[in-house]
């Protein structure tokens, strides 16, 4: 059980070991820390958004509003430091709370309504948005002194590549992704939730509380990822972040998590985020493949992931039925 | 008989869409007239219907899909890759004919390898159709080479701005496909057999349905319907823009079939409602514009009225209305809700057995 569990980790894993090899022999430069230090900081902001995307995955559920609460982040950040005069860091917690709250009443909907998460979040999709849209329609720079300590603060590699803050913070975040996943009772509930719910229910374990915490998690470490996102950009603007929750689950799925929920883990997540980094990369270095390649590339990913899910489950679906034909 | 309850059926979107038109016309107040000038018709009414169109066409296969308790998310890239294809045939000399079959084959391709992972593979429909909502725009820039794929074709251009009698084009094509699609459904027993698949499959396969078959169908249906509304699109810019073409017109889609009393449990469906659900949404989009509103709140609006319906569907909502009313009608009530909340405890067994 133990194996077939680590098996889509244990796949992922090579073939970022693969891959990135095959880059190297191809394009030897690519073997580099500044490389390795622009792919973690050129998708920290989607990395921190799929920690958040895990754990929802993880329940059985699924968010939509990521990307929206990504956008509105970055344009409340940048109105209210700019036009309304709020400090930086007033700013920032004054987001935190909001976007916690926001995540709350999905989960609270998703629950006492009884309504799919989709669509609920598909709602908050539109929500997000839109309040983004009213607070400002155009591309808001960000002048801020905070920001301008945060850019600065980044660590030189041995080679010349640069572990910048965001880069730091989305390794932070992963790190106590993986400590509340495997090492607390929400970690505990939230794989009881998503293994199933009914027998969750039935053991003890509190379906309303941990719901409602898991969206809010959501949408909280959305809010984180739309901070860094405006670190990234130094502007706040309504359109960004389009269909960022897509390339999320995409992280999620290829990261080897079970999309039926309840089996995955948070570590492989990185390693999805990486791999599709990687895409990008190399079509960078490439330089005559267009950028569109990267969405066919992913969305075949996607698909050999999933068939690769469905073939195990299958398979473990057709053992234990074997198992159980004798007796 | 039928057609009573099938007015019934869908009374509370009509009476909405009234509401709204009556508050449209009340912030403008030119807002009914119908005029009609140089062989065609004007007026906001008419540009409510045309511009509806796109939506009203996935509307009817996201119908179809979602009464199998499904959804179709790749309906806004099939709809790129549609005006892609309509746009690259017919700037190389293809005849218009040729075009045609060739886009529409394209969408329902595009459909069948949705229903194939839905039904031989068993992936959960939100993620089946994912893996092409993602990758089907990148195929879609991949036929037109990055670029916007502008074309002159006047049989081509027709569909999108062409006009009957007066009447634009895009209107009658959603009017006729709607109409043929609600007959073949609901005449034949196909439309019970497709609410049997959303009610329980498991069920439905052991008592003799071809659910397998009947999902591909289900699935190329709703890629056929993409594929007009992507040449509707397209036709209507006399371009293939693979990057904006049909962007969030799935949600568009899904949420016309919500306001329609369509059920995302599935099982039951009206292609009538969801059509009107399109239009009350198209409605409002003009009424937002009309009382000088920016566009922006169009998306805040479409929030609060899925808030509303999610409530007024809620399983818990149904408990809540059983409890006051008292009317032989209320047990009637109750036991649909026990159905309802049977069928969704089925699918967390099916689940567990996965």
């Amino acid at each position: 059980m133990t194996s077939s569990r680590l098996f889509p980790l244990a796949t992922t894993l090579l073939i970022f070991v693969v891959a990135y090899a095959l880059c190297i022999v191809q394009y030897p430069n690519m073997l580099s820390t500044r490389v390795l230090g622009n792919l973690l900081t050129d998708n920290a902001f989607l990395g921190i958004a799929a920690v958040g995307m895990t754990f929802v995955i993880l329940s059985g559920g699924i968010d939509l509003s990521i990307g929206s609460v990504i956008a509105f982040t970055g344009v409340f950040l940048a109105v209210a430091m700019g036009e309304w005069g709020v400090p930086p860091l007033l700013a920032i917690a004054l987001l935190l709370v909001l976007a916690t709250l926001f995540g709350a009443v999905m989960g609270a909907m998703i629950h006492y309504l009884a309504m799919p998460p989709f669509i609920v979040t598909l709602a908050g999709m539109f929500f997000a948005r839109g309040m983004a849209f009213l607070i400002s329609i155009d591309s808001v720079p960000i002048k801020a002194g905070l920001y301008d300590t945060l850019h600065g603060l980044y660590f030189k590699m041995p080679g010349g590549g640069r572990l910048t803050f965001i880069g730091m913070a989305m390794l932070a975040v992963f790190a106590v992704g993986i400590l509340v996943a495997h090492f607390t009772s929400f970690g505990r509930n939230v794989y009881a939730i998503g293994g199933n719910r009914q027998s969750a229910e039935l053991m003890g374990v509190p379906i309303a509380r941990t719901t409602i915490a898991i969206y809010a998690l959501s949408s909280f470490l959305a809010g984180l990822a739309g901070i860094a996102f405006s670190l990234y950009t130094s502007a706040g603007y309504s359109l960004a972040a389009v269909g960022v929750e897509l390339d999320a689950i995409a992280a999620v799925v290829i990261g080897g998590t079970l999309l039926t929920g309840g089996s995955g883990f948070v570590a492989g997540t990185l390693l999805g985020i990486l791999i599709m980094g990687l895409i990008q990369t190399y079509i960078v270095f490439d330089g005559t493949l267009s950028s569109w390649w990267t969405k066919i590339v992913i969305g075949l990913l996607l698909f050999s992931f999933i068939a690769l899910q469905r073939g195990l489950v299958w398979l473990s679906a057709r053992r234990s039925g074997a198992a159980a034909m004798p007796a | 008989m039928t057609l009573p309850a099938t007015m019934r059926r869908v009374l509370p979107q009509l009476v909405a869409l009234l509401v709204i038109l009556a508050l449209n016309t009340a912030i403008a107040p030119g807002f009914l007239d119908v005029a009609f000038a140089n062989g065609r018709l004007y007026g906001s009414l008419i540009d409510i219907l045309n511009r509806g169109a796109p939506v009203a066409l996935l509307a009817i296969g996201m119908t179809l899909v979602i009464a199998t308790r499904g959804i179709d998310l790749s309906v806004g890239a099939v709809m790129a890759i549609a005006g892609a294809v309509a746009a690259a045939l017919i700037t190389t000399g293809q005849p218009l004919a040729v075009t045609l079959v060739a886009t529409l084959g394209a969408g329902a391709l595009c459909g069948l390898w949705n229903g194939a992972l839905v039904a031989f593979l068993g992936i959960q429909p939100i993620i089946a159709t994912l893996i092409l909502m993602v990758a089907g725009r990148g195929i879609a820039q991949l036929i037109t080479e990055g670029i916007i794929l502008t074309f002159n074709d006047p049989g081509l251009v027709f569909v999108g701005s062409g006009t009957v009698l007066g009447v634009p084009f895009p209107i009658i094509l959603w009017v006729v496909i709607g109409l043929c699609v609600s007959l073949l459904f609901r005449v034949t027993a196909l439309g019970l057999l497709v609410e049997a698949i959303g009610v329980n499959r498991r069920a439905s396969t052991l008592a003799g349905i071809g659910t397998s078959a009947l999902l591909l169908a289900v699935y190329a249906a709703s890629g056929l319907c993409a594929a007009v509304a992507g040449v509707v699109a397209a036709a209507d810019i006399m371009g293939a823009d693979a990057n904006n073409a049909g962007l969030w017109l799935e949600l568009d889609a899904i949420l016309a079939v919500v306001v329609g009393g369509n059920s995302l449990m599935g099982g039951r469906f009206s292609i009538a409602g969801s059509l009107i659900g399109a239009m009350i949404i198209q409605s409002v989009n003009t009424g937002i514009l009309l009382a000088g509103f920016p566009p922006e709140f169009n998306l805040v609006i479409k929030a609060a009225i899925i808030v509303v319906i999610l409530v007024v569907q809620s399983p818990a909502s149904h408990t809540l209305s059983a409890y006051f009313r008292h009317r032989p009608g209320a047990a009637q009530d109750r036991s649909a809700g026990a159905v309802r909340a049977a069928g969704k405890t089925g699918s967390a067994g099916k689940e567990a057995v996965r």
